[in-house]
Parts: C-alpha cells; structure tokens; sequence
C-alpha cells in the first residue's frame, strides 16, 4: 500500500502543472487558445457565440486531452521503472490506474476551471455553463480513461503520438455526442450517459492498460 | 537472508525469428553465484530478463523462491530528480531505512540531478537502488560497464559479500568479473548448430 501511495506521489509530482514533465499546462493554454480564437474566426455575433460555444468547449477538451498522451506511459516504460515496479510484485494494472487518477487530476480539474473564462470569451450564459461544467466532470475521467489505454497500446510506436492523437478522436465521440449533445437537449439524461460510459472506461482502462504494457514488455 | 533458489530447466530463447540458445538449464541456491559469459547478442540479456520473468521463454521453465533485483543499464531513476529524491522513491517503495548510497561513492552527488551523472556514476546509482532493495536473488546484467578500476573492484566485492550472505548472483557480462567459487555459463555452448 505505501508503495502504491509514493507512485502516486511520483506521479501527481511528475504530471500536475508546474510538475517535471512540465506538459500538463499545454493542454490548459491550448485550450484557453481555441476558446479566444474562435470568436476571432466567426465574427462577434453574440446569439451565435453563445449557441455553439458549448460545442467549441467540449472540442476544445477532447483535443487538449491528446497532447500528454506520448509522455503519459512510454518514458516510464523505456527507464525500466515498469521492469523494476514488476520485480517488486507491483501490478501493471495498479500502476496504471494510479496513472489515471494522476492523469485525470492533471487536465480534468484545470480544463474545468478554465471553461470559466473560456465561457465569458464566448459568451455562455450562466445555465449553459453549468451544463458545460458539469458535462465536462462527467466526461473528462472517461477522456482520460480513453487516452492511458491508447497510451499503453502506441507505448513501443515510434510515431505514437501522432497514432494516438487519431486513435483517440473516433473512441471519444460518443462522449462528445452525449456530453455536448447535453448542451442543446439541457436534459440530465445526456449527462447521466456521458457519466456511465466514463465509469465504464475508467473501470476498463487498468485492465487493458496492464495488459497492453506487458505486451509490450515481450517485444 | 532467508534461503533463495532459482532453478532455470531446458530453457531456449527466440528472438527476432532467431534461436539464440536452447536446452539451458542453471540450479542455483544460496550463496552461488554465476557469469553468464559470451561476446555481444549470443543472448546474455535475454537469458537474464528471462531469469528474472520478465520474458518468456521460448520453452523451458523458471523457478524462483526468493525477490529478484534487477540491474541492467537502465537505472530506473527519475532525470530531472536529485539523486537522493530519486533514490528515495525506490527506499519508500522497498522500506529501506537506509541508503548505500555513500557506500558506493555517491554521497557528494545527492543533490545533482540524475541527467547530469556521468555512465559509471549511474551505474553506481543504479546499485545503490538495487542493493536497497534487500532481495535475495541478484541479476546484473553487465554490471561493469562504465566503472572505472576502482568501483569494479568495489563492485566484485559487493556482490561477493552479498553470496557469503547467502544471495544469489547472475553476472551476464562480456568481462572477466573476479568472484571466488563462481560457476561459470558460456552461453556458446547452448547454441544451436544452425546459427554458426
């Protein structure tokens, strides 16, 4: 148990903003960027901003959550700390789902706080807001989920960051439909959706992940 | 330190399409120690992670009654962490209370990040966080390279004191490695025919 507790202290170190890696503040301002340059493209009528601006939110998010994934896995992998962690009996499968609650800590919460000035550049009002907000906590820890499962599956792949980015785009629509879909519906139904399909991923994903490294191990 | 084993039957390995060795069998107990000896790719490393299951074998079965450490040239240290930080993750994860790190020579590095170690001092590093690892069972796969005349010496007898302790040691290197009683496999003799 103390073990698990100093990865995961390795790991919010390594991956929160300000941390080593140092990444986790680029999905932030890539996606405070799209926010600010969409009114920029579309012209500053206010009726439109505020109608599709939930949308421009949600493809926001999704793209953001690409851009760790190729630092997510692959390093720990290559300095053996997956060789070391196994000799010690330390599952795959638990390092990954630490992995994921750090991964999600990392982008899920900022991408959260940073719709709010993100929904004041494109002019969502109040109720559409919390619809976004509350979309986007319950369908970030399924991006997530969707995004370490990609990350263990290019681990190997010299272009894995390109592959992954591709690959995680199709497996994320359904929590785009549903999460964004909320938006214009303003129903819970779609909420309730996008939440079981991330509980459902982030339930998987340790499983399919653990199994990917260690394929990857034999290679 | 409790009693250790590791007993490797009839084992081949394949990689790439290419059988590198077959029909070796190793039976080790406490306070062995083997080097694993052959010139580059005859499958010194394959047969090391083999032995440590980190692969499988092609055939054959490995048995282990004891904790395996591993030490190969990767350290396993975080880069952009002082050494000390990055030792301390592995100490809280094996609950060392103590760190060999001043034994090996590290004590005036501890605070220079990983990245900016040199080849023998990270292969020293990459010892002091096996050696805390307290496991009985020891698998250095060219554990020698980068150490300069002095830390190889300090090395053979490290893992000398570590076999009178009743550990076991696999040395896979392509160097004489001076260690009293140690057997020896010269991995050219389980090659096949064919690959000549």
């Amino acid at each position: 148990m103390s073990a698990l507790l100093a990865i995961l202290k390795r790991d919010l170190a390594l991956l929160l903003p300000g941390g080593a890696q140092g990444g986790t503040l680029l999905p932030l301002l890539f996606f405070l960027a799209v926010a600010m340059l969409y009114p920029f493209a579309i012209g500053s009528d206010p009726i439109l901003l505020a109608r599709t601006g939930g949308g421009v939110i949600w493809v926001a998010a999704l793209l953001a959550a690409i851009l760790p994934l190729d630092r997510l896995l692959a390093p720990d992998l290559e300095k053996g700390l997956f060789d070391q962690w196994a000799l010690r009996g330390i599952a795959e499968e638990a390092v990954v789902a630490i992995r994921l609650i750090a991964h999600w800590l990392s982008f899920g919460p900022p991408l959260m706080l940073a719709a709010l000035p993100a929904s004041a550049l494109l002019g969502i009002d109040g109720t559409a807001l919390r619809m976004v907000e509350l979309g986007l906590l319950a369908g970030t820890p399924g991006l997530a989920a969707i995004g370490i499962v990609i990350a263990a599956l290019t681990v190997r792949l010299r272009a894995g960051a390109a592959l992954a980015g591709l690959l995680l785009i199709p497996l994320a629509i359904p929590l785009l439909v549903f999460g964004a879909g909320s938006l214009s519906t303003g129903g819970k139904s779609g909420l309730a959706l996008t939440a079981a399909m991330s509980l459902l991923l982030v339930a998987i994903a340790p499983f399919a992940g653990g199994a990917a490294i260690r394929a990857a191990r034999e290679t | 330190m409790e009693a250790c084993r590791l007993t490797a039957t009839q084992l081949a390995c394949r990689r790439g399409g290419r059988l590198l060795f077959r029909s070796l069998s190793l039976s080790l107990s406490s306070g062995d120690a083997a080097h694993v000896a052959g010139p580059n790719g005859t499958g010194k490393s394959s047969l090391i992670r083999i032995l440590a299951g980190l692969l499988s074998p092609f055939t054959g079965t490995v048995e282990r009654a004891g904790a395996v450490a591993l030490l190969d040239e990767r350290p396993a240290l975080d880069e952009d962490r002082p050494l000390a930080r990055a030792l301390d993750f592995w100490r809280a994860i094996d609950r060392a209370d103590t760190s060999p790190a001043a034994e090996l020579g590290l004590a005036d590095l501890v605070d220079v990040p990983v990245r900016y170690l040199s080849t023998g001092q990270r292969k020293r590093a990459a010892i002091a966080r096996m050696m805390g690892q307290r496991a009985p069972i020891w698998l250095l796969d060219e554990p020698l390279n980068g150490l300069d005349g002095m830390a190889v010496r300090q090395v053979e007898r490290l893992v000398a004191e570590h076999c009178r302790a009743g550990g076991i040691a696999v040395i896979a290197s392509h160097q004489p490695f001076a260690l009293p009683g140690m057997s020896e496999v010269r991995i050219a003799d389980f090659q096949p025919p064919s690959a000549e």
